[in-house]
């Protein structure tokens, strides 16, 4: 077998290939973009390029996610010397006419050129998505020229698992699969278990609807989470790595078996990592469509194969967890941090975001905006902020009226409170929760009870059934607010229903239960109007 | 003792399509918390689990047959009926909720006279829901046969089906997936 990989060749031998090309044209090949056309738009820009016998020297890079899905297919135009530019909404004849306009000195595609300097793009700042939409993510040697595997390979040579934990717990960085646990302490529990076999999880099930962060890592950049989860094993002293993803993602699935192959041939993954006496191969698991399996001990069972009902903690998998054995499960935006973390040290990750919430946080913006897409922010930054600027506002005619976040265990936060801050305290402190990061925006057409029955008709289906609040708990809390919605409600029934929310929430057993009620109690909380005009109503056709 | 199982045993009744799992079961040495994969596997190979592919990989898993079950039934891709030879997926997370993907179900519910997860008499379409496709910049999103339509409206997913089950009809030319419009509104 060859030796282990030298980063600085591999990454200059990429460098230098690219560099004797004179352009790079980007197409962006993330879902979104794919279904709005990216495809066909690909095959023009291949096309242009061979009628002009310039297919060798410009190379057509299919990329991940550049950010405003709405406005694909986009493609950025890299020339070696100059700046790049970026363009939206290129159909297949636009193609043709973006390359004349670069290559044959034709008249500037000025149309469909998207300005990098509006607040969309500035008011980001891209560490989880650093490589998204600029790197191939099938191809590691993309990622090597990037920067990757650097931190694994500095972990590796430089650093015992003991400083690298200390690292994680100096720059704060906390869970971001949404409840926000920190990251460096969850490791130190389980490099504290005594265990011969002990195994690390990337949690990819991620089952909020209207969220689609964790996918676009594990697609755009796959290497990232897999040199994340390798440093995750180094440090706690796992042998063994488990990626769990949704079975709804099948190209997330594709890529990160691509890329764990891709791994292994360089020798970082699988035996001997970078020459160094560690050992990790990972596996990868697909779920099979449960909302639930995103809770830790529910994910579990599922990797073993089992249906994914919760249990009850403690112990926590740190101490009995996958096969008996200590395990530890991390969000893959969490785990797409960590080679930032390294290499940057924790002071620099500190300085962005807040005190308490360090670093960055993707969001998947949806709903009533003039541009959604994905996007990652500082943390700390205002709902304002996002939703004006990023998003660029509601739709002309219409006005703001809740932001949506933690998808359905989370809740609907009011205009009035659009200039909090975004960070773990703060959400919750409004009856939200981070979440993974859906934020969705919703205009004055919407109406909140209606909202809340959305939220709880999917809490309803995805209750596991195991513990009796959350099976019949959700289901009464349906019946009520369906009868709400319908007119038929009676007053009495918004006492019963905070009254049962109470119930649910303190008696549930995991999470999904515990938080089902959010969406009701945040809307009740803000919107009390809404549910008692659908009460009255009723109460005017009675007289 | 799996030296004794390495032959191809595939089913009694001599469908080589069992043989198929029986490799997937072999790679993965019977173990038995390969059992969610090894049925998406099935899954793939036969559209769907009958009673029948269920008790063959409770067999070669060495699992009793009510976990099998349990497990197939607890999860909601796999699918114990025949698909229909079309599928309609309509997205019902939150994103195409607000943008009205409940309209578009209820249309095509009163359309065909199915409900999400059921499939029309003559066994041509399947009506489905999803939860979140994850394309939310572009809600509402339908899948047709596995692929993504955008920003759709109940009448334009209705045509689009029609045309799906009978490409042949008359029908007026279909509109751009997306109106250029809506794709390049001013950031």
């Amino acid at each position: 077998m060859a030796g282990p990989i030298d980063l600085n060749e591999a990454a200059e031998r990429e460098l230098q290939a690219r560099s004797s090309r004179s352009c790079r044209i980007k197409v962006c090949c993330s879902t979104a973009c794919l279904s709005a056309g990216s495809g066909a738009t690909r095959k023009a820009v291949e096309d242009a390029l061979r009628a002009r016998g310039r297919d060798r020297d410009c190379t057509v890079v299919p990329t991940g996610c550049m950010g405003p899905c709405s406005l694909g297919p986009l493609v950025r135009v890299e020339p070696r010397e100059g700046p790049s530019e970026l363009y939206r909404s290129v159909g297949e004849a636009d193609a043709e006419r973006i390359v004349a306009a670069h290559l044959d000195d034709g008249p500037a595609a000025g149309d469909l050129a998207l300005d990098e300097r509006l607040p969309f793009f500035t008011s980001q700042r891209r560490v989880v998505l650093a490589n998204a939409g600029r790197i191939d993510p099938d191809r590691i040697e993309d990622y090597i020229a990037e920067g990757g595997y650097r931190a694994l390979e500095h972990v590796l040579h430089r650093m015992s698992p003991s400083e690298v934990i200390d690292v994680v717990k100096a720059s704060g960085l906390r869970g971001r699969g949404g409840a926000g646990f920190p990251t460096g302490s969850k490791w130190a529990l389980l490099a504290a278990a005594d265990s011969p076999q002990k195994f690390v999880i990337a949690n990819g099930d991620e089952g909020d609807p209207g969220a689609y962060m964790d996918r676009t890592v594990m697609e755009d950049d796959p290497h990232r989470v897999l040199e994340g989860l390798a440093i995750a094993a180094y440090a706690t002293g796992a042998r063994q790595g488990y990626i769990y993803v949704r079975a709804e993602y099948p190209r997330a699935v594709e890529r990160l078996e691509r890329a764990i192959r891709a791994a292994r041939r360089y020798r970082l993954l699988g035996r001997g990592i970078l020459g160094a006496d560690f050992t990790f191969p990972v596996e990868i698991r697909i779920g099979a469509g449960a909302f639930v399996c995103g809770e830790e001990t529910a994910l579990i069972a599922s990797v073993e194969g089992r249906r994914g009902n919760p249990s009850l903690r403690p112990p926590y998998p740190t101490e009995r967890g996958l096969f008996g054995q200590p395990s530890m499960i991390n969000n893959v935006e969490t785990l797409a941090n960590l080679p930032t973390v390294i290499l940057e040290g924790p002071e620099s990750f500190r300085s962005v975001g807040t005190q308490t919430s360090p670093g960055t946080k993707v969001f998947a913006l949806a709903g009533d905006l003039r541009t959604t897409g994905l996007i990652e922010v500082p943390m700390g930054i205002t709902l304002r902020r996002i939703v004006e600027e990023i998003g660029g506002g509601v739709p002309e005619g219409r006005s703001f009226k809740a932001a949506q976040t933690g998808g359905p265990s989370g809740g609907c936060i009011p205009a009035r409170h659009l200039d909090t801050p975004v960070d773990y305290e703060s959400l919750r402190s409004l009856g939200s929760i981070m979440g993974s990061g859906g934020l969705i925006v919703m205009d004055d057409t919407a109406r909140m009870p209606q909202v809340a029955r959305f939220f709880m008709e999917f809490c309803r289906e995805e209750s596991c059934g195991k513990c009796v609040p959350c099976r019949v708990g959700t289901v009464q809390l349906y019946g009520l607010l369906d009868r709400i919605c319908q007119g038929r409600g009676r007053p009495e029934d918004l006492e019963l229903l905070s009254e049962l929310c109470t119930v649910v929430r303190d008696t549930s057993l995991c999470g999904l239960g515990q938080s089902s009620p959010n969406p009701v109690t945040s809307t009740l909380r803000y919107f009390p109007q809404e549910y008692l005009d659908l009460v009255r109503t009723r109460e005017v056709d009675r007289a | 003792m799996n030296n004794r199982r390495a032959d191809v045993r595939g089913h009694a009744e001599g469908d080589e399509r069992f043989a198929a799992v029986d490799t997937h079961i072999r790679k993965t040495r019977h173990s038995q918390d390969q059992l969610i994969q090894t049925l998406h596997v099935a899954q793939d190979i036969f559209g769907h689990l009958s009673h029948d592919l269920m008790a063959h990989v409770a067999t070669e898993l060495r699992l009793p047959p009510s976990t099998v079950y349990s497990v197939a039934t607890f999860y909601h891709l796999f699918r114990l009926d025949p698909p229909g030879e079309h599928q309609c997926t309509v997205c019902t997370g939150t994103a195409c909720f607000v943008k009205g993907s409940e309209s578009i179900v209820g249309k095509l519910s009163a359309e065909y006279g199915l409900a999400p997860g059921q499939t029309t008499d003559d066994g041509r379409l399947t009506l489905r829901t999803a939860r979140c496709l994850g394309s939310c910049g572009l809600a509402p999103v339908t899948v047709l046969d596995g692929r993504i339509q955008a920003h759709q409206t109940p009448e334009g997913t209705l045509e689009q089906v029609g045309r799906m089950l009978d490409p042949h009809a008359l029908l007026p030319e279909p509109a751009d997936e997306i109106a250029p419009d809506d794709g390049r509104r001013a950031v």
